[in-house]
C-alpha cells in the first residue's frame, strides 16, 4: 500500500488514489490528419515496463487532481511526483 | 494415565485459579495463565492430532505460533467454533472445549491411519499422477478427494462476534517484545518518538524473560531478572503504547502493516458478549523496528514426528514459564548448545534428563561442562537413527555418525524415553521483513537467511537480525537505534554483559539412518507429511525451482506455512542438487504470518454494512407503497409497485398501460447530474458529445451521446442550457461517477486552457418524471400559473417555476415517447414534490412506475440503454444513430475512431428490432441469434439485448444486435433455445409511435 505524496494535499494512503496508466501520451491535436496506424498508436499502444515508468495518478477520493508519478514497477519505489504540465524529471 | 506433571509453581501461572476445560470430550484441569498446550502437557497428554496425509499421531512440538501439529478445533459445534487453531496459542478459560482435527472416529483410533501403511504408494504428486486418467472421471474423483481434504470444520452458523478496524499512525513501530524489542521501544519512546510495541503473546519478554543460564549476566543479574526490571520501567514511559496478543499479519510497502489484536479469545463465553473480539490494526509507521526473534529448528531424522518429540526450547519454556515437565524420562538431541540450557533448566527443577545426543564431536562451553558435572550422559558424534512408540515416544536408537555426517557406523544403542527435545539451531524470523519487499542474503555461518537490503525505513534487531548472543544483541541494537533514530546516546551505552562465549555448531540438514532413505520417514513438513524422501523424489523427477518443489511436495503449504521445516527443505534441495543455498533463494513469504479469521478482515462491513447503498429522497414513499427494489450501481431504485399480490409481470404490464393511457410517475432522482459552468462550457460540450452544442438556445434541452476515444458509446443523457455559460448535464445512473471522472481528466490534462468548472449535483436534486397524456393537466394543478402550452413550453425545453414556495426546474423531455415533464427540486423537498404529484394525479389514476416499466416503455420506442443494448463495442453508427453524429465538427472524443477501417465495416453488429412469429413468445435477453439451424458449427449473428411483452402493442418485442442487421429488415432469423427454436423477424427498432406524435398529445 503506497504512501503517495499528492502535490496538492501531501502524503495520503494509496486507497485514496486511482492509477491512470502511462503518462505523457498527448492527445493528437489534429486526429483527422492521422492514418489509421498513427491513430492506433495513440489509442492502443502502451508500454508495460519492468523498471522505471512514468504514469498518471488521480487523487480520486481527495482533491480529484491528476498528476504524474515516476515509479519503479519492479520495486514500487516512487521516484518522483510532479503536477500535470510540469516537465518530467530527467534520470 | 492422567498424572500431574506440574513440577514447580511459576510466576506466570496462577495456581489459585483452577480452570476446567474439555479436550476431545474429557475434562481436564489447568490454571489461569496456561495455554491449552501447557495444560494438556501438565496432564501428560501429548497425542493431540493426526497428520494431514498419513494420519500419523502427532503431539505438541512447540510453544508458539510456529506449531505445525497441535492444531485443534476450538469450541466445536458452536457458532464460535474455529478450526486450525494452534493449541500453543490458546489461553485456557473456564468452559473451553477443544477437539482434535483430521481424525475419525477419534484421535486415539483413526481409520485414516491406514494411510501410514499405504505410504509407500502415496509419494509426492500421488494425486496428480493417479487421478489424471481417464480425464472424464475427474468429477467422480473430486467428490472423494474433497471429502478427505481440509483440516478443521468451518462454523455453520453466523459469527456472533463483533470485529473492528483501527488506523494507527506512529513514529516507530516495534514488532516483538523480547529483549531487543523492549529495549528498542523504551529508547524510542524516551526520545519522544510516538512508539507502538506489539507482541503476539500475552506476556512481554520473549525468550529472555525465562533465560536463567547462570553463565550469562547483564549488569550482574541473570537476563531474566534484568529484563523483568526493564519491563516494569516500560509501563510508565510516555509516548509508548503496548499491545499484547497482537500479531502482525502483513508488512506491506511504505511501512503499512496489518496486525490482529486479540481482545476476547482468552475470556469465558459470558465475558465475550457485546465486546469486540478482534481488531484489525492498520498501521502506518514512519520507522519499523523488527524484533521478531528466531524460531528453533528441529532436526530431520527417521520418525522424527512422534508425540513426545518437541523442540528443546519449547521443553524449556514449558518448564520455566508454565512449571510443566513434558516428560519424566527426557532426552535431548542437538547440534548446538541450546539443548544444554534446556537440560540444565529441567535438571534444576528436579526433572529427569536421561541423556544428550550431540552430533558435534565436542563442545567446551561452560554450560556443557555444567551438564557433565550434573551427571547427564552426553553422546558426542551420535545421531538418532530411529524412534519407537506409536502414540507416544518410548525409545530412540542412536548410532555413531561418520566424520562426513552422511552415514552411521558401529552398533545401535537404544535408550528408553518419553520425551525428546530436538535443537537444530535457530532460524531468524524474517517473514515480515521479506513481506515488506526487502531482500535476504544467505549467511553461511549460521546457515540461515538474514536481512540484507532494506527497502523501507526499517531495522531488524536481535535474533531476527542474526544476533543470538546477548552481548552482540545489545551492542548491535545500540548502534542501530542510534543510526535509525538519529540519537547520540541510549541507556544501553553502559550495560555490562558477561556471556558463555563458546558457540559451536554442526549443521546437517538430513541426518542419516542405518536404513536406506526409502525405508525411513524423516519429516520436513510435519503438518503436510512431506518427507526428505518426497523432496528428493521431486528433484529426481526434474523439478528444480524451489517454488515448484514446494508445490509438488506441499512442503511449507500447511497452515503453519512451514515455519519449522522450510530451511531444511532448502538445505536438502541444495545438497541434493549440488548448489549453494544462497543461489537457490527462498520461497515467497506471504501474509498473513499466522491465519486471520474472515471476521477480522471484514470488520464492521457485514450485514447491511457489507456494501454502501444510496437511497433517493422519495425512498420512504416507495417503501410505504410496497415497492420492490433493484440495485442500480449503489442506488436502491424502485423496480415495480405490485398491488393485490400481483406478480412482477402483472405489475409491469399494468404500470406500462397506465403511463401511456393516462399518467405515470417515475422517481428519476438517481440520474447523474453534473453542473457545468464557465465561458468555454459550450465548446467543452462540443468536444465531449458527438453532436453540436454551440447553437443550443438558453432554456433548451438536447440529447447527447458520449463516446470513448475508441469510438464506442460510453454514456448518454439530456443536457439543458440554463444560461449563456451554464449547463446541467444528466448522465446514466450507473455512469455518473465515471463520466465526471472522464470529463475532469480531459479538462485537467488535455484541455487545461478551457474555462470550465464541473460540479456533481446528483445528490442535490430530487427528480420526479411525470409521463402520459394527462401529465400536463397534473402539472397545471400543482403549478397553475405556468404556461404549459406547446408554444411557450415545447418539447425539449426548460422552465423554472415554483411549487408553492419550492423552486423547481422543469424539463419537458421524454424517455418513454409520451408527453413528459421532469421536475427537479432541492433534494430535501423530493418527497414533498412526489406526494404533491400523486395527490394532484389521483383523478387521473396516476400510477407510480419503477425501472422495469421505464425499460419496457423506452424499448417500445427503440431508445437504447447504455450498458444494456451497448457493451463497449457499439459505435453510434452500429446503433443506427448516425443522426446524432455531427459531420461538421472538426473533432470530438472518439470521432477519429469512427473512421477506422474496423469501425467502418458494414458487417458489424448493428442494433435492430426483433418480432417473434408467435407474438406471445418473449425472447430471453442474452439469447443467441442465428440464420441457419443446420449449420455446424453454427454461426452466431448476435444476441438479444432487451426483450419484453408490450401491453400497448399486445405483442412481444425485442432489441438485438445482429451482424449486418441494418440491411436485414424483414428477414427471418432464429433464436435457438434449449427446448425449441423461435422464429423471429428483423424489424425497425422503433415499435411504437414512429412519428413521435404522442410527445405533443
Amino acid at each position: 500500500m503506497f504512501l503517495i505524496n499528492c502535490p496538492y494535499c501531501g502524503e495520503r494512503d494509496q486507497q485514496e488514489f486511482k492509477a491512470g496508466g502511462e503518462a505523457h501520451i498527448e492527445r493528437p491535436k489534429q486526429p483527422t490528419e492521422l492514418s489509421d496506424d498513427e491513430w492506433a498508436e495513440y489509442l492502443f499502444m502502451r508500454k508495460n515496463i519492468k523498471g522505471v515508468q512514468f504514469e498518471r495518478w488521480n487523487h480520486a477520493h481527495g482533491c480529484r487532481k491528476w498528476f504524474n508519478m515516476v515509479r519503479d514497477t519492479s520495486t514500487d519505489d516512487i521516484k518522483a511526483i510532479y503536477k500535470m504540465g510540469e516537465k518530467p524529471p530527467t534520470q | 494415565m492422567t498424572k500431574n506433571l506440574r513440577v514447580k509453581s511459576s510466576e506466570y501461572i496462577d495456581e489459585t485459579s483452577r480452570i476446567s476445560f474439555k479436550f476431545n470430550g474429557k475434562t481436564y484441569h489447568g490454571f489461569k495463565g496456561d495455554t491449552l498446550a501447557s495444560a494438556l502437557l501438565a496432564n501428560n497428554v501429548h497425542l493431540v492430532g493426526r497428520s494431514f496425509k498419513y494420519h500419523r499421531p502427532r503431539g505438541i512440538m512447540t510453544s508458539g505460533s510456529e506449531e505445525p501439529n497441535a492444531i485443534v478445533q476450538i469450541n466445536p459445534g458452536t457458532n464460535r467454533t474455529e478450526p486450525n487453531v494452534r493449541a500453543t496459542e490458546v489461553e485456557i478459560y473456564e468452559g473451553l472445549e477443544a477437539s482434535s482435527q483430521n481424525c475419525w472416529p477419534s484421535v486415539e483410533f483413526d481409520i485414516g491411519g491406514i494411510n501410514n501403511f499405504l505410504s509407500p504408494f502415496l509419494p509426492a504428486g500421488f494425486y496428480y499422477k493417479t487421478f489424471m486418467w481417464p480425464a472424464s472421471f475427474w468429477e467422480k474423483y473430486e467428490f472423494f478427494i474433497r471429502h478427505s481434504a481440509g483440516l478443521g470444520k468451518s462454523p455453520t452458523s453466523s459469527d456472533p462476534d463483533i470485529y473492528d478496524h483501527r488506523n494507527i499512525h506512529c513514529d516507530v513501530l516495534v514488532i516483538g517484545a523480547g529483549i531487543s524489542g523492549i529495549l528498542a521501544a523504551k529508547n524510542a519512546a524516551k526520545n519522544n518518538f510516538k512508539t507502538l510495541l506489539v507482541d503476539e503473546k500475552n506476556e512481554l519478554g520473549g525468550l529472555t524473560v525465562y533465560e536463567n543460564n547462570e553463565f550469562n549476566k547483564i549488569d550482574n543479574k541473570t537476563p531474566s531478572e534484568w529484563l523483568k526490571k526493564e519491563i516494569e520501567e516500560l509501563k510508565v514511559i510516555k509516548n509508548l503504547e503496548i499491545k499484547t496478543r497482537t500479531s502482525v499479519a502483513a508488512y506491506h510497502q511504505y511501512n503499512y502493516l496489518l496486525a490482529r489484536e486479540n481482545l476476547t479469545d482468552h475470556l469465558e463465553a459470558k465475558d465475550k458478549t457485546n465486546k469486540i473480539r478482534q481488531r484489525l490494526l492498520k498501521i502506518r509507521a514512519k520507522k519499523v523496528i523488527l524484533a521478531t526473534g528466531a524460531l528453533e529448528r528441529p532436526l530431520i531424522f527417521n520418525n522424527n514426528d512422534r508425540p513426545g518429540i518437541m523442540l528443546s526450547s519449547a521443553i524449556k519454556k514449558y518448564s520455566e514459564f508454565y512449571g510443566v515437565a513434558c516428560g519424566s524420562k527426557n532426552i535431548f538431541f542437538t547440534n548446538n548448545d541450546s539443548a544444554y540450557e534446556s537440560a540444565m533448566s529441567l535438571y534444576n527443577k528436579g526433572i529427569n534428563v536421561e541423556a544428550i545426543i550431540d552430533i558435534r564431536e565436542q563442545s567446551e562451553s561452560k554450560i556443557v561442562k555444567k551438564v557433565k558435572e550434573a551427571g547427564i550422559k552426553v553422546y558426542w558424534s551420535h545421531t538418532i537413527v530411529d524412534t519407537t512408540g506409536y502414540k507416544r515416544l518410548n525409545s530412540v536408537s542412536i548410532m555413531k555418525l561418520s566424520n562426513d555426517g552422511t552415514s552411521v557406523t558401529g552398533s545401535k544403542i537404544s535408550i528408553s524415553c518419553d520425551c525428546l527435545g530436538v535443537a537444530g539451531g535457530w532460524t531468524p524470523a524474517v517473514h515480515l521483513y521479506t513481506q515488506s519487499g526487502s531482500k535476504l542474503k544467505f549467511d553461511e555461518e549460521i546457515k540461515a537467511f538474514l536481512p540484507n537490503q532494506n527497502t523501507s525505513e526499517q531495522i531488524s534487531v536481535g535474533s531476527c537480525g542474526g544476533d543470538f548472543k546477548i552481548d552482540e544483541i545489545i551492542k548491535n541494537l545500540n548502534q542501530k537505534l542510534k543510526d535509525t533514530l538519529n540519537i547520540n546516546e541510549t541507556d544501553l551505552d553502559n550495560i555490562k554483559v558477561e556471556i558463555d562465549q563458546e558457540n559451536s555448531k554442526r549443521n546437517i540438514w538430513l541426518l542419516p539412518s542405518d536404513k536406506p532413505l526409502g525405508k525411513t520417514k524423516p519429516f520436513v513438513d510435519y503438518q503436510n507429511d512431506a518427507t526428505a524422501k518426497d523432496i528428493k523424489l521431486a528433484l529426481r523427477e526434474g523439478f528444480r525451482s524451489i517454488e515448484h518443489v514446494k508445490r509438488y511436495t506441499t512442503t511449507g503449504m500447511g497452515t503453519d506455512q512451514g515455519k519449522l521445516g522450510n530451511m531444511h527443505a532448502l538445505g536438502i534441495i541444495a545438497d541434493t542438487a549440488g548448489v549453494k543455498m544462497g543461489e537457490l533463494g527462498t520461497t515467497t513469504f506471504r501474509p498473513p504470518y499466522t491465519p486471520l479469521t474472515f471476521g477480522t478482515i471484514v470488520g464492521r462491513n457485514v450485514g447491511k454494512f457489507f456494501d454502501i447503498f444510496r437511497r433517493t429522497p422519495m425512498n420512504d414513499w416507495h417503501l410505504e407503497n410496497k415497492a420492490e427494489f433493484e440495485n442500480v450501481g449503489q442506488w436502491k431504485r424502485a423496480w415495480y409497485y405490485p398491488i393485490n399480490g400481483e406478480t412482477m409481470h402483472q405489475a409491469v404490464q399494468r404500470e406500462s398501460k397506465a403511463a401511456r393511457e393516462s399518467a405515470g410517475i417515475l422517481d428519476a432522482s438517481t440520474l447523474g447530474k453534473i453542473d457545468i459552468q464557465g465561458s468555454d462550457a459550450s465548446e467543452f460540450l462540443n468536444r465531449v458529445y458527438t453532436n453540436a452544442w454551440s447553437k443550443l438556445a438558453i432554456g433548451k434541452c438536447r440529447y447527447g451521446l458520449m463516446l470513448n476515444e475508441d469510438g464506442m458509446v460510453y454514456d448518454d443523457g439530456v443536457t439543458t442550457r440554463l444560461g449563456e455559460n451554464h449547463y446541467i448535464m444528466t448522465t446514466t445512473t450507473g455512469g455518473a461517477a465515471n463520466v465526471l471522472g472522464k470529463l475532469e481528466d480531459y479538462l485537467q490534462t488535455e484541455w487545461p486552457e478551457l474555462d470550465v468548472y464541473l460540479t456533481s449535483v446528483t445528490d442535490h436534486y430530487a427528480t420526479a418524471s411525470l409521463c402520459g397524456p394527462n401529465s400536463k393537466k397534473i402539472l397545471k394543478k400543482i403549478i397553475p400559473d405556468l404556461d404549459l402550452s406547446d408554444e411557450n413550453f415545447p418539447h425539449m425545453s426548460f422552465k423554472e417555476a415554483k411549487i408553492g414556495n419550492v423552486q423547481c426546474r422543469i424539463m419537458r423531455i421524454s424517455f418513454t415517447g409520451e408527453l413528459s415533464f421532469e421536475i427537479n427540486v432541492q433534494a430535501s423537498y423530493g418527497k414533498h414534490l412526489w406526494e404533491k404529484c400523486i395527490e394532484a394525479g389521483k383523478e387521473f389514476n396516476i400510477t407510480p412506475y419503477g425501472t422495469e416499466t421505464m425499460h419496457l416503455l423506452r424499448a417500445e420506442k427503440g431508445f437504447i440503454i447504455v450498458g444494456q443494448d451497448t457493451d463497449g463495442t457499439m459505435t453510434p453508427i452500429d446503433l443506427q444513430m448516425d443522426w446524432i453524429v455531427s459531420k461538421k465538427k472538426y473533432d470530438f472524443i472518439g470521432k477519429r475512431s469512427l473512421y477506422r477501417s474496423d469501425t467502418m465495416r458494414e458487417d458489424r453488429k448493428q442494433l435492430v428490432g426483433l418480432l417473434t412469429e408467435d407474438p406471445n413468445v418473449v425472447l430471453e435477453e442474452g439469447a443467441q441469434i442465428v440464420s441457419e439451424l443446420n449449420q455446424s458449427p453454427v454461426e452466431m449473428l448476435g444476441h438479444v439485448t432487451s426483450s419484453y411483452f408490450s401491453p400497448n402493442l399486445k405483442k412481444s418485442i425485442a432489441l438485438a444486435v445482429v451482424r449486418g442487421g441494418k440491411d436485414m429488415i424483414g428477414k427471418q432469423l432464429f433464436v435457438p433455445m434449449e427446448s425449441k427454436n423461435i422464429n423471429v423477424t428483423v424489424a425497425n427498432p422503433v415499435f411504437y409511435d414512429e412519428k413521435n406524435e404522442r410527445l405533443n398529445a
